[in-house]
């Protein structure tokens, strides 16, 4: 297969950036190799709007002299480029300090099996393949609803990735990797007001991605509910978050629990290991090894094998997310967190998104956050918001320019209910999220 | 330096060491002109970054890279085709420019004569390399300073954490047209974060600047120090802050980077691409009221060493002060090459784009508000009940709907004219259009932001300016956990 000679040729690249470290009295090293090509078109109001060709790579180099580390990186991959990128890693090393903490991670976790994942699905496509699929996708769009007066186009994606990393205790592996998309955004216009809104699905496989007509029917759908939106007033009130975004509620979790967040205090949950984060409904685990997800992974970003973990059982933190480097400097043991988490599921409770709104009976429900109003250190909670009134568990009125807030300890203490309504387009797999009570600024 | 010898440093950085010659342009340039392009370029550019971090007291991190490569991009209509390499060498771009002017259908045959571009603007910035400006040795030490000297600050702060970050640029741009032009910019950054600890309660400051200069910038004035000193302040007025009041009352904005205000309600709803697709709550107001007649709001390239400021934008075309509103009435769009060609006008010099690998786009450089004629203290007075926000993090708009939210990093309340307790960080929400409407009172205290400004628009990041003086804004929503 070619890919696998392609990877064959990166790993030699690799080998020869370790190697050389070591010709320059480096202690140990690591190298990571990336290569993506992929094609983008979009089109807007039926025609080509552009079409892009996609090639970069880049190679990744950390070197350790004791304690001492010093990182380059270069997008040319010439054996030149190679030593050169080496030997600024090394330059850079003599002048960063002594760090104990700092180092390769522990040989014995380092991932030794390596399932095929089902990641790399190439999708045939060519410029003009593509070009039909966004028109078929803007047309269903366009021709939704008479309210729907202009486009910012549809778009169809296809990437192939190969990632190679490597480093001097002997670990080496590289795979390839598929991502493909299809995305509309549309506007509507009512009484002199625009709205926009969009929709859009990834996977894989493009045989996992939604019908194109489809995902211009739900931008549509989405951008003429939006339309004719008022300012609710002052008050307090029941939150739902819709499912596509709710995962920043989760985001703001991982953050506060990763290492570095931990171990420079700016966490508000510092010290919260086998505490009560959550209601004991609450169970939040990750499954790295799904075949053909989005976020599947063997290894971490330092080659520590992935495990299935819980995050959150029956409401209670039980892990940290912590690299080599974090967890040395909290004391305790990687839990192959390095780059991040790997296919978070958020257990969902009985209740689809109809019986949510009835649940909540008299609430906010939340379709679209805007700004970064959360304060990582203290919780505090305050972000631009629209979505929907709603009465009796029925959605009344489209509303915006509201600010919904309050403190993440407190919203997750205050979880009513989580749907069967999963987005599964992301790492974090959730249901929409129905808190208690929040404060809502507006008129 | 005239802008021949920016090109003659373009040439000697990117097509020198890759063994391209300038005929080899040439046979690019005919290939993609064999299509009915109506417009096209190559854009080469090499980029030198460093990264320095100190944490815990020792320099934790450093790191250096390299990107290099050409992007080809061909435009006919309102269509692009476009493709990119990070191999600077004659097949690979041949290739390219086959592949991207197959967006033109119909071809033809043509020669293109490439001549240097003869103009000549102003140096805003000299061909530094930040990277050689200190040496490594002189890096460091400087960092650890800096650290010692801003945990001497004050006994409640707890961590501190400073990074400098220095690029050098080289870029080539070769037009269809039959101009090259060439630029080499400069960019620093520093910043310290600290956090603060006071009986179990914890917050963080953080503050930094920069400039297209070298890291001698730093060193003047004792800037860096002074970032320190504000990092400080901000985290402990922080620590004694309570929850923000929620509801819609009168806002006085501080000066200087609250101008971001600026950048999400008006700027980027005034960008070409948006307006002639019509896309957004701007479109087809030219030449209308949409703000206050205090409001005069410009975008500015030209500005000596900013961190928005660029000789030439992406395309090759020198920037310009442009003004978007005067006393409130709108102006001007910003433009780039094909934005401008679709709506009959001429570009702005704003056609920007984060690296070889993206396409350009008409971006802000510098944008701020000219300064009134209203004490700052005159303002605050004037205000019964009210919000004082002098400081913020980041904001966002939706240009169609014209929402924009910010969220402030230090605010106040304002009771009787006079500013009493620091409140937390809350999130003001408006309706871009509406809001310059309400702005009744303009500070006579015009300042440009410390030079941090970072904009994301389509995935792409650019360095860039705000400011503004001191506003009072009569109706603004704020999103406090009060009611």
């Amino acid at each position: 297969m070619q890919t696998q000679e392609e990877i064959k040729q990166l790993e030699a690249i690799i080998q020869e950036s370790l190697a050389e470290a070591k010709k320059q009295g480096a202690t140990s090293a690591s190298s990571g190799l990336s290569v993506d090509t992929g094609l983008s078109v979009n089109v807007r109001l039926g025609e080509v709007d552009t079409i892009e060709h996609h090639r970069s790579q880049g190679l990744g180099v950390t070197v350790y002299f004791g304690q001492k580390k010093g990182s380059a990186s270069s997008t040319d991959l010439s054996l030149n480029s190679i030593k050169e990128t080496v030997t600024a890693a090394c330059s850079i090393a003599r002048y960063t300090n002594d760090d104990k903490y700092a180092g390769l991670p522990d040989a014995k976790r380092l991932a030794t099996e390596f399932k095929d994942l089902e990641l790399y699905h190439p999708w045939q496509l060519d410029a003009d393949d593509a070009v039909d699929i966004a028109i078929r996708c803007e047309d269903s769009a366009r021709q939704y609803d008479a309210e729907i007066s202009n486009s910012e186009g549809a778009a169809v994606d296809s990437f192939e990735s190969l990632h190679v990393m490597g480093n001097s205790l002997g670990f080496l592996h590289g795979y390839a990797s598929t991502r493909h998309s299809i995305s509309c955004s549309v506007l509507g216009e009512r009484d002199g007001n625009m709205e926009r809104d969009y929709w859009y699905s990834v996977a894989r496989d493009q045989k996992n991605i939604e019908d194109a007509a489809q995902i211009g029917t739900k931008a549509a759908e989405r951008t003429i509910k939006r339309l004719g939106a008022q300012q609710l007033s002052t008050r307090k009130a029941p939150v739902l978050y819709s499912a596509e975004i709710a995962g920043s509620l989760i985001g703001s979790l991982l953050s506060a629990i990763s290492g570095s967040s931990l171990y420079r205090k700016s966490s508000f949950l510092l010290d919260s290991l086998d505490t009560q984060l959550f209601p004991e409904f609450m169970n939040i685990y990750e499954q790295p090894h799904l075949l053909g997800a989005l976020g599947s992974a063997m290894y971490d970003s330092e080659g520590i094998a992935t495990q299935a973990h819980d995050i959150i059982k029956d409401g209670t933190l039980k892990t940290y997310l912590l690299s080599s480097y974090a967890a040395r400097k909290l004391g305790m043991e990687s839990t192959g967190h390095a780059g991040g988490v790997h296919n978070l599921c958020v257990q969902s409770g009985e209740q689809d998104f109809t019986q949510l709104l009835q649940t909540m009976n008299t609430g906010l429900l939340v379709t679209e956050l805007m700004g970064q109003g959360v304060n990582p250190v203290t919780g505090d909670y305050s972000r631009g918001a629209s979505g929907f009134w709603v009465e009796n568990g029925i959605i009344q009125y489209p509303v915006e320019e509201i600010t919904i807030a309050g403190n993440l300890k407190d919203m997750f203490q205050h979880i009513v209910a989580i749907g069967n309504d999963i987005d599964i387009r992301g790492n974090v797999r959730i249901g929409s999220v129905l808190i208690e009570e929040m404060a809502i600024a507006g008129e | 330096m005239t802008e021949n010898t920016r090109i003659q440093l373009a040439k000697q950085a990117l097509l020198v060491p890759t063994g391209l010659q300038e005929t080899d342009i040439h046979r690019v340039m005919d290939e993609l002109v064999t299509g009915a392009v109506d417009d096209g370029d190559i854009y080469f550019q090499a980029s030198h970054f460093e990264s320095w971090v100190l944490e815990d007291g020792i320099i934790k991190d450093g790191s250096y890279s390299i990107e290099q490569g050409a992007g080809i991009r061909a435009l006919s209509g309102e269509k692009t085709g476009f493709a990119y390499s990070d191999k600077i060498q004659l097949d690979v771009l041949l290739a390219a420019a086959k592949n991207v002017r197959a967006i033109a259908r119909q071809g033809q045959n043509a020669k293109v004569a490439i001549k240097a571009n003869a103009q000549q603007y102003p140096q805003l910035y000299a061909p530094l390399n930040p990277l050689k400006s200190l040496k490594d040795q002189e890096k460091v030490d400087f960092l650890r300073r800096i650290d010692v000297a801003t945990r001497q600050l004050d006994t409640r702060i707890e961590q501190v954490i400073i990074s400098m970050v220095g690029v050098q640029e080289h870029i080539l741009i070769a037009n269809v047209g039959g101009s090259l032009s060439g630029d080499v910019r400069p960019l620093v950054r520093m910043n310290v974060t600290v956090i603060v600890e006071e009986n179990g309660e914890r917050e963080q400051g953080s503050m930094g600047g920069g400039a297209r200069s070298d890291y001698s910038y730093f060193l003047d004035e004792d800037k860096a120090m002074s970032y320190a000193k504000e990092a400080v302040r901000l985290a402990l007025v922080n620590l004694e802050a309570i929850p923000a009041p929620a509801g819609t009352m009168q806002v006085v904005l501080g000066a200087g980077w609250p101008g971001i205000l600026l950048h999400e309600a008006v700027g980027h709803g005034l960008e070409g691409d948006f307006n002639r697709k019509g896309t957004s709550a701007f479109s087809g107001k030219m030449g209308e009221k949409v703000a206050s007649s205090l409001c005069t709001i410009v975008d500015d390239g030209t500005l000596d060493g900013r961190r928005g400021s660029l000789s030439i934008d992406d395309e090759g075309t020198p920037t310009q002060c442009t003004t978007l509103i005067e006393n409130g009435i709108l102006k001007s769009y910003m433009q780039d090459k094909l934005n401008a060609r679709l709506m009959g006008t001429v570009s702005t010099g704003n056609g920007r784009r984060e690296s070889y690998a993206h396409t350009p786009m008409p971006r802000m450089t510098n944008t701020y508000m000219l300064a009134g004629e209203s004490e700052p203290e005159e303002i605050i007075a004037s205000v019964k009940n009210g919000l004082y926000a002098k400081n913020f993090s980041g904001g966002q708009v939706d240009i169609t709907s014209g929402k924009f939210v910010f969220s402030a990093s230090e605010a106040y309340l304002i009771e009787n004219g006079k500013i009493t307790q620091a409140v937390k960080g809350a999130t003001l929400i408006g309706n871009g259009p509406e809001v310059m409407t309400q702005v009744s009172m303009v500070g006579n205290d015009l300042e440009l932001d410390s030079g941090v400004g970072t904009c994301g628009k389509e995935g792409q990041s650019v360095p860039v300016g705000v400011g503004q003086p001191s506003l009072k804004i009569d109706s603004l929503t704020v999103g406090g956990t009060q009611v």
